[in-house]
């Protein structure tokens, strides 16, 4: 015998299901006047530092099909790479959004500004990166994702860096399309399934 | 507690399976490659923090919050209280906890719920508090039904309340289910089953709580959730070498 360890197991997930906009953007699905609007409509408030940008996209199903019900969620640091409550950072990036794919393109659009450099664990910068969280019917436990940008230096971010099948990094790099303007894809399943963290 | 630690690996065995054929969506909406592991970073680590200055006085209260008190949800009447904690058994102060439901004959107020069961003129169907400085939550609702869904050919969610739960950090970040003690149609039901460990199975429901109920009021339902922990050493954030 030992020791117990006493350590409390996670609760664990169940899908977000069809009608997670009920819980989470309950305006968007219509239930209004319960809040006074959505929660997370906007990562920036004006006066926000850095370059504004606006990342498009969706998220295809394993048969390549548009998701229409998935909702997302965008977590991502200051123009100068410092996340929200760190000392010092961007008093008007609340860094946090949630959106969802349109109920009839199955598109997103999430407007910011672009994050800095990050500091990693260990020193190492990490490359600009938006962290995503995607939940939808279907999906039991929710799919963490980084949008990266195709204009910056990814080279040496040790995330991207572990990705073994190098043609796989491509997923994770959003493509510039416009002044400021970025397209990012996800894929579920298949064909250029995009690269899922577990971190 | 030092927020700046590693988040505790995530355990997945813990977790639904993505893929489980008897949940058709999950069939081409779970990914087919392995997750990629790494440990936590900053962008995991910290996360959105909401402050009371967001939750209104009946945010927590679905029987009337859609009517701004005006009129009450028609229902079964009850309380679902709990506490969120880590996986160090400490309590999660100050999160935001959010929930959403069907009425109590089993329709959702969305555009996409067909079911004929009426709607509720007087039930919105969502609801938000935070947590206190012990991790404690309560919400008043009223007991949802159950209700059937295009899956095979006659499948049907047991009563079940969705939970979204932020933590403090964005790694943290969990959306469960909390379903009610009794239920026949809980070991029925192909998204439950998605979770094969039996033990974590029965965490997602939620006794009758008799001692917290209150005569001619209201039944009582307890729902604690566990949210990833931090890895805890005195070792943390020193500079390299030392
Ligand atoms: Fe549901």
């Amino acid at each position: 015998m030992t020791q117990p360890l006493e350590m409390l197991i996670e609760t664990p997930s169940q899908t977000g299901g069809p009608y997670v906009h009920i819980g989470c953007i309950p305006s968007f699905a219509g239930v209004e006047g319960i809040y006074p609007e959505d929660l997370g409509l906007s990562p920036i408030a004006k006066g926000a530092r850095g370059e504004a940008i606006t990342v498009t996209g969706s998220i295809y199903d394993g048969t390549g099909w548009a998701m229409r019900d998935a909702m997302l969620e965008s977590w991502q640091a200051d123009a100068a790479g410092l996340h929200p409550g760190q000392q010092g950072a961007d008093p008007n990036v609340s860094g946090f959004c949630r959106f969802a794919a349109d109920k009839d393109s199955g598109e997103f659009t999430l407007k910011t500004v672009k994050p800095g450099p990050v500091m990693g664990r260990d020193g190492p910068l990490m490359a600009p990166h938006i962290s995503l969280w995607i939940v939808a019917r279907g999906i039991n436990i929710g799919l963490n994702t980084r949008v990266y940008f195709d204009d910056e230096d990814n080279s040496a971010d040790p995330l991207l860096a572990r990705i073994e099948q190098r043609h796989r990094v491509d997923t994770l790099i959003a493509k510039t399309t416009g002044v400021g303007a970025y397209r990012f894809d996800v894929r579920l399943q298949g064909e250029g399934e995009t690269v899922f963290l577990d971190l | 507690m030092n927020d700046k630690a590693a988040l505790m690996p995530r355990r997945r065995e813990a977790h639904p399976v993505p893929y489980w054929p008897d949940y058709k969506t999950s069939v081409t909406r779970s990914p087919s490659l392995p997750l990629l592991s790494m440990e936590s970073t900053p962008s995991e680590e910290t996360g959105p923090r909401f402050g009371h200055s967001l939750i209104g006085p009946l945010d927590n209260n679905l029987i009337v919050n859609y009517t701004g008190g005006k009129a009450p949800a028609v229902g079964e009447r009850i309380r679902v209280h709990g506490r969120v904690l880590d996986e160090t058994g400490r309590p999660v102060p100050q999160t935001l906890v959010e929930i959403w439901q069907a009425n109590a004959g089993g329709r959702y107020r969305h555009i996409k719920d067909t079911y004929f069961a009426p709607l509720d003129p007087n039930f919105g169907g969502c609801g938000r508090t935070l947590t206190d400085a012990d991790g404690f939550y309560e919400f008043m609702t009223i007991r949802p039904g159950a209700y059937p869904w295009p899956n095979r050919a006659n499948d049907w969610r047991p009563m079940h309340v969705h939970f979204s739960i932020f933590g403090h950090a964005f790694g943290q970040r969990l959306i469960s289910q909390m379903y009610f003690e009794g239920d026949p149609l809980i070991d029925r039901c192909p998204i439950m089953a998605t979770i094969r460990d039996r033990s974590q199975i029965e965490r997602l429901v939620a006794p009758l709580d008799m001692q917290n109920s209150r005569a001619m009021d209201y039944l009582a339902y307890k729902f604690d959730i566990v949210l990833r922990g931090r890895r805890q050493t005195m070792f943390e954030n020193k500079p390299e070498g030392m």
